[in-house]
Order: C-alpha cells, then sequence, then structure tokens
C-alpha cells in the first residue's frame, strides 16, 4: 500500500477546474519532485491534500495510510502526518513561535493518545532542532514570523516539520525566496529528514533546489495533470528544454 | 406612594429618583447643597444622549430611557450573595475592598491588612463626620459631563483612599463593586489620593451576584497622582448582562510621574467607561489600554480623553475590541495637545475583531493639537480573523476552534501584555480567557 495515493482527481475553484484527473502514488522512503509552469495547479494540489477550505473536490480521491483523507478536517491531517511547508508562511502576531510549537505538537499528541510534551522535554528538542538549523533563540520567543525574513520563515517551516516528525511532508516552493546559502541551510534540514518512515512532496519550478534534494522522481504538472513522470534526469531535461512541450500537449 | 413614571419624560422620572433619594443620600453640611447644584447641572441636559458629540455612539436616553430608584441598603441575605461574587474575581494578594449596591462592606472587607501609610475611609463616613471644608471637593467634578454631575448628586457611598508621601503600597487595592439588586439604580464615587513619590495599584472589579439583574450601576473615580508617583489602575467591568455599568474616570497626573490605566469590559447590557486624563506635570508618562469583549446584543463603549496640559509627557493608548452576534463596540480616543505642551509625545491605536456579520464597532480617534512641535499618531482598523492564519493553524494540528482562540487571546493580548504587573496581566488575563470559554 502506497503512503499516499491520489486517484483521478478533479478539483474546482470558483466554477474553474484547476485539478483534472490527476493520479499519484508515494510511498514510504521517496522523495518526488513536482514541477511544472506557474497555474499549473501544484499549489492547490499541495493546499488540498493538506485540506485548505475553499477548493471543491468533484472528483476522486485521497487516501492516506489507505485512509480517506478528504474526510478529515486539516488538524486531523495534521495528527496523522500530513505535513505542508507553506509558500507563504503566515506572521501571527501575538502568538511566541515557541507557544505555537508547543500547542501545535501537543495537540497532535493529544490526537494520536499520546502524552504531551512536558515543558523542559518540549524545550530541549526544540532548542537542539533549531540549533541545527541556525535559527537563534530569539527567534523562538518572537511572534510565529514576526519581521522574519524570507529564509528564516523558511527555516521556522523546516523546524516545525522536525519537531512534529510527519509521515508525509509536502514542500510548496520552498526555495522561493531564498538566497544560495539559505537554499543550502533548508535543503540540508530537509535531507536530515528523509527516512525510509517518511516521504516527501518537493513542489518548484527549478532545478536548482533539486540539485541538493535528490528527487527519486520527478513529475511534470500542467494543466491540472501530471504530463511525465520520470527519474531525477528528467529535472535535467526540463531545464534545458522547458515546460512549453507539456503545455501543448495539455 | 407609587408613582407611573411616564416612559417619554426620563427627566422627570430622574428628578423623582432624587427626590426621594435626598433624605437616605449621606452628608451634612455644605453637602446638600452641592448635591442639589450638581442635580441642576444634570437637569439642564438629562441623560446623556446623541445629540451630545461625546455620547453619540451610546445614547443613554434612547437607551435607558430613565433612572431607576435607589437601591436599597444591601440586607444579611445580600451579603451573602455579595461575598460569593466577590470572591469569585479575588485578585491575588490584594486588600480587597467590597462595594455592595452601592455601600461599602466592611464585613467583607480586608481592611485590617493595610498598613497605615494606606488610609482608608468610606466616603460615607468622610461626608457625614469630616469639618465642612475637608469634603466639599469630594462631590465637586472637573467636567460638565451630566453622567458625573448625577453621580455627584446620588453618591451613596464609595472610598476614600490615601497615600501618603513616598510610601509604596505593595499589594494591589481591589475594590470590588457588587450588585445584588433588581431594577434597582447605585451610585458609587472614590477618591484616590497618591502623594508624592507614593506607589499603588488599584484594580476595580464590577460583578453581580445571583438573581441580580437589570440593574443601574453609575460608578466614579477621581485620581490625583502626586508628582513622581506611579499609578496602576486596572478595571474589569463585568456586569450583568441586562444591567447598565457607566463608569468615569476623572485623573489628573503630576511632574514626572507614570500613570498605567487598564479597562476591561465584557459585560452589561449597555456599558460606558470614560477616562479623563489630564497630563498635569511634565515628563509624565501614561499607558492607556483597554479591551471590549461583545457578544449577544450588548453595547460596550470605551470613551478616552487624554489631555496634554504641559511640555514633555508621553501617552500612548492601546485599545482592542472583540465583538461576536450583535454586539456593539464603541471606541472613542481623544488626544487634547494644549499650546503649552511642546515635545507632546501621543499615540492611540484602536482594532476591533468582529467575529460575526452582525457584530459592530464604531472607532472614532480624535487629535486636538494646539501646539506645533508634536509627535502625534492614531490608527484604527476592524476586520474579521484572517483565515489564512486560522488555516495555518489548523494545518499544524489544532481545531479550528482552538486555533480561533489563540488567535483572539493573541489580539486581547496585544492590549493586556502593556500592563507592567505580571500578577494583575494573570488575572485580567484569566477573567479576558472567562469570557473567551463562555461563548464556545
Amino acid at each position: 500500500m502506497a503512503l499516499l495515493e491520489i486517484r483521478d482527481l478533479h478539483v474546482g475553484v470558483e466554477d474553474r477546474e484547476v485539478i483534472r484527473g490527476l493520479d499519484l502514488n508515494v510511498n514510504l522512503g521517496e522523495v518526488h519532485a513536482i514541477m511544472g509552469p506557474n497555474g499549473s495547479g501544484k499549489s492547490t494540489l499541495s493546499h488540498v491534500i493538506a485540506g485548505k477550505p475553499g477548493y471543491e473536490i468533484t472528483g476522486g480521491q485521497i487516501l492516506f495510510r489507505g485512509e480517506n483523507l478528504l474526510r478529515m478536517e486539516p488538524n486531523e491531517r495534521a495528527a496523522k502526518g500530513v505535513f505542508l511547508a507553506f509558500q507563504y508562511p503566515v506572521e501571527i502576531p501575538g502568538v511566541t513561535t515557541m507557544n505555537f510549537l508547543r500547542a501545535a505538537l501537543n495537540a497532535q499528541r493529544k490526537a494520536r493518545d499520546q502524552q504531551e510534551f512536558s515543558t523542559p522535554e518540549f524545550l530541549k528538542r526544540t532548542r537542539e532542532v533549531a540549533g541545527s538549523l541556525n535559527i537563534p533563540q530569539d527567534m523562538l520567543r518572537r511572534g510565529v514570523n514576526v519581521g522574519f525574513s524570507g529564509g528564516e520563515k523558511k527555516r521556522n517551516e523546516i523546524l516545525q516539520m522536525a519537531l512534529f516528525e510527519p509521515g508525509l511532508c509536502i514542500l510548496d516552493e520552498i526555495d522561493s525566496g531564498l538566497d544560495i546559502d539559505a537554499l543550502r541551510i533548508v535543503a540540508s534540514g530537509i535531507n536530515t529528514l528523509r527516512s525510509p518512515e517518511r516521504a516527501m512532496i518537493v513542489i518548484t519550478h527549478y532545478r536548482r533546489l533539486l540539485d541538493h534534494i535528490m528527487p527519486d522522481v520527478v513529475h511534470v504538472m500542467s494543466k491540472g495533470r501530471i504530463m511525465k513522470s520520470a527519474g531525477k534526469e528528467l529535472a535535467l531535461e526540463l531545464e534545458a528544454s522547458g515546460y512549453a512541450q507539456f503545455e501543448d500537449a495539455a | 406612594m407609587k408613582q407611573v413614571l411616564p416612559k417619554a419624560d426620563p427627566e422627570r422620572a430622574i428628578g423623582n429618583v432624587f427626590a426621594a433619594a435626598r433624605g437616605r443620600l449621606p452628608g451634612g453640611g455644605l453637602v446638600p447643597q452641592i448635591r442639589a447644584s450638581a442635580f441642576e447641572v444634570y437637569e439642564r441636559t438629562g441623560l446623556p444622549h446623541r445629540g451630545m458629540e461625546d455620547w453619540k455612539y451610546t445614547d443613554l436616553r434612547a437607551l435607558i430611557g430613565g433612572v431607576l430608584p435607589l437601591a436599597p441598603r444591601p440586607d444579611a441575605e445580600a451579603l451573602v450573595r455579595a461575598k460569593v461574587s466577590a470572591e469569585r474575581v479575588s485578585v491575588d494578594q490584594a486588600v480587597k475592598l467590597v462595594l455592595v449596591d452601592g455601600i461599602f462592606a466592611p464585613e467583607l472587607s480586608d481592611l485590617g491588612r493595610l498598613k497605615n501609610q494606606v488610609v482608608v475611609r468610606s466616603l460615607r463616613e468622610v461626608l457625614e463626620n469630616s469639618a465642612p471644608g475637608d469634603m466639599a471637593g469630594l462631590l465637586l467634578s472637573t467636567t460638565s459631563d451630566s453622567a458625573i454631575s448625577l453621580n455627584a448628586a446620588m453618591a451613596t457611598d464609595g472610598l476614600v483612599i490615601t497615600v501618603v508621601d513616598g510610601n509604596a503600597v505593595k499589594r494591589p487595592i481591589q475594590i470590588v463593586h457588587v450588585a445584588t439588586g433588581v431594577s434597582v439604580s447605585t451610585f458609587t464615587r472614590s477618591y484616590l489620593q497618591l502623594g508624592k513619590g507614593a506607589h499603588a495599584a488599584i484594580v476595580e472589579s464590577f460583578v453581580s451576584a445571583e438573581r441580580a439583574s437589570g440593574y443601574q450601576a453609575n460608578d466614579a473615580i477621581i485620581a490625583l497622582v502626586g508628582n513622581e508617583a506611579s499609578l496602576s489602575h486596572i478595571r474589569v467591568a463585568a456586569a450583568a448582562s441586562d444591567a447598565v455599568n457607566i463608569s468615569s474616570a476623572i485623573i489628573a497626573v503630576g511632574a514626572g510621574a507614570k500613570l498605567d490605566l487598564f479597562s476591561m469590559t465584557c459585560g452589561g447590557s449597555i456599558s460606558r467607561y470614560q477616562g479623563f486624563i489630564k497630563l498635569a506635570g511634565e515628563g509624565t508618562k501614561v499607558s492607556a489600554n483597554g479591551v471590549n469583549l461583545i457578544r449577544d446584543e450588548l453595547h460596550a463603549d470605551t470613551t478616552m480623553v487624554v489631555d496634554h496640559a504641559v511640555p514633555h509627557c508621553i501617552s500612548r493608548e492601546k485599545f482592542r475590541a472583540v465583538i461576536d452576534d450583535c454586539g456593539r463596540s464603541v471606541f472613542q480616543g481623544r488626544i487634547v495637545v494644549r499650546p503649552a505642551a511642546q515635545k507632546t509625545d501621543a499615540n492611540l491605536t484602536t482594532r476591533a475583531l468582529l467575529l460575526s456579520d452582525q457584530a459592530e464597532a464604531d472607532s472614532k480617534p480624535e487629535l486636538e493639537i494646539l501646539a506645533d512641535d508634536v509627535t502625534c499618531g492614531h490608527g484604527a482598523t476592524s476586520g474579521a480573523l484572517d483565515n489564512s492564519l486560522v488555516f495555518y493553524l489548523r494545518a499544524r494540528g489544532l481545531s479550528e476552534k482552538d486555533a480561533k482562540m489563540l488567535l483572539i487571546k493573541a489580539f486581547v493580548g496585544e492590549s493586556i501584555e502593556e500592563i507592567t504587573s505580571e500578577n494583575l496581566r494573570d488575572f485580567v488575563t484569566a477573567q479576558a480567557e472567562h469570557w473567551l470559554q463562555a461563548g464556545r
């Protein structure tokens, strides 16, 4: 059984069909890259998997560990192990990063009938992970993402991913807005989390990120469908030829 | 004699209420005369109404019609109910002073815990026993607001607190106003004088006892903060949901002094909190903040006038309102900078969070600047919860309710965090959370 199984998914936004019959299987231990031009439905796919409101699922299904994901609230999906690293992480003034992380982690643990972390346990773990991502302690005391640079916001996403230990990580353009150094830190954070117990879907426009995170499978998405799937060499090919061939084909 | 009061003539009704209450109002010597003239001032305009700019969003004449008869002195049974309610809002470590239905209740208060650098007397006692010159000022008002004039005419009791020069009162002093009655009115007036370099924290709580309903409370607190003194004044008003609460604070702050003011309204069919703060000495710092938490069909109005009379003072105001159902929150904030008040640094922000389509927020920030070398600013916003924030939290494992709760708490916290004392901040936070939980 695949970790994530998407069958003939159709999704509409405001009467427009943006995902049109998408199939995707992701197994534990795999890293999949989804590439494609703007408007191809990549971000929509990530939102739909995470459960963002505002999308109409007009057909198909998404199974996560064999369970119907589409019937679950976003928080249930998170507790089951679905994690979306946002393309644009939001700023939450008045909620410190520490308090947010603890509330989120303990909500997930509670939903899984696990014991909540004690404060010292939580602090120790968070500091360790933050240290490995070059996140200063001071950032953890500030409001979530408030006043953070683009790179800091993305590192904060990776911090959460590391803390929550999800089974499926979806990284929606985690490379956007990052300079080379920030990209390296983020990519190494992601690589550390690669594991046989986990799968990843990396959504990106550019090959650059895939030089750091070697995907097992590369998909090209266009007009709401996966047009081609192949090994990591596809990313190189795309860089040479562009997406136009797939747009025409769709 | 039973009187049927015509609805169309509320002023006549209050005239009768005053006439009926007169014999029960404390004070000899000049006091009856001062009361009568305060009542005359009141009568000239009657209950505040929307024709008055400062009351345009809270038309008391239309909203409450008239003034209810003065509450009777609480009996033993009322005191028992009052005690239960007063205990529910206890501030940790505080010296509690309880007023029940407008009358000081020494049996529910812990006067004994105060050290002798603080003198606490009841207003009634002061009005009855002082030499005429001592108490003449106690019923005088520096404003022409008719609700305050009415308060002066009708005040039955209150607390007169004096902190001597240089004395820091360690424990917070908590004045708890408990209403136990049904369809009655109460009028309380308190005085606070902080000597030079003195420090005190005063918490005022307004609560209702079991079975209390439909009452009207009118309170005034007059505070003089001496030079280099510092006062924290926290107020939490949780009146019964069919009751009226009108509270006025008139505060003069001396040179080099510090005032931390915080007011939270989280109950009451009609509530009005009006603060008149005068920065009367140079180098003064005022932080005036507050929160209105409103649901159902309640109406809460917070109106602040910060008056910079002298140069080199700083004032900061941060107000937040959370409004659900058909609630209505009003915030009016006026900053006055007098011609002499050069180098004034004043800022005011007010934000309202609307949790339903019917919720209403009215904001009116005003700057009245008569000096030319000043830094003044204001900002007002209102809007719903940001769905992208709610989704972000849900995607991290919080339920929709918990996500919203966290965001509302953070929003309210922006104002509450201005309270400098951790103990008092925790107290206010707990009261706010109690309100939030009640709506779940």
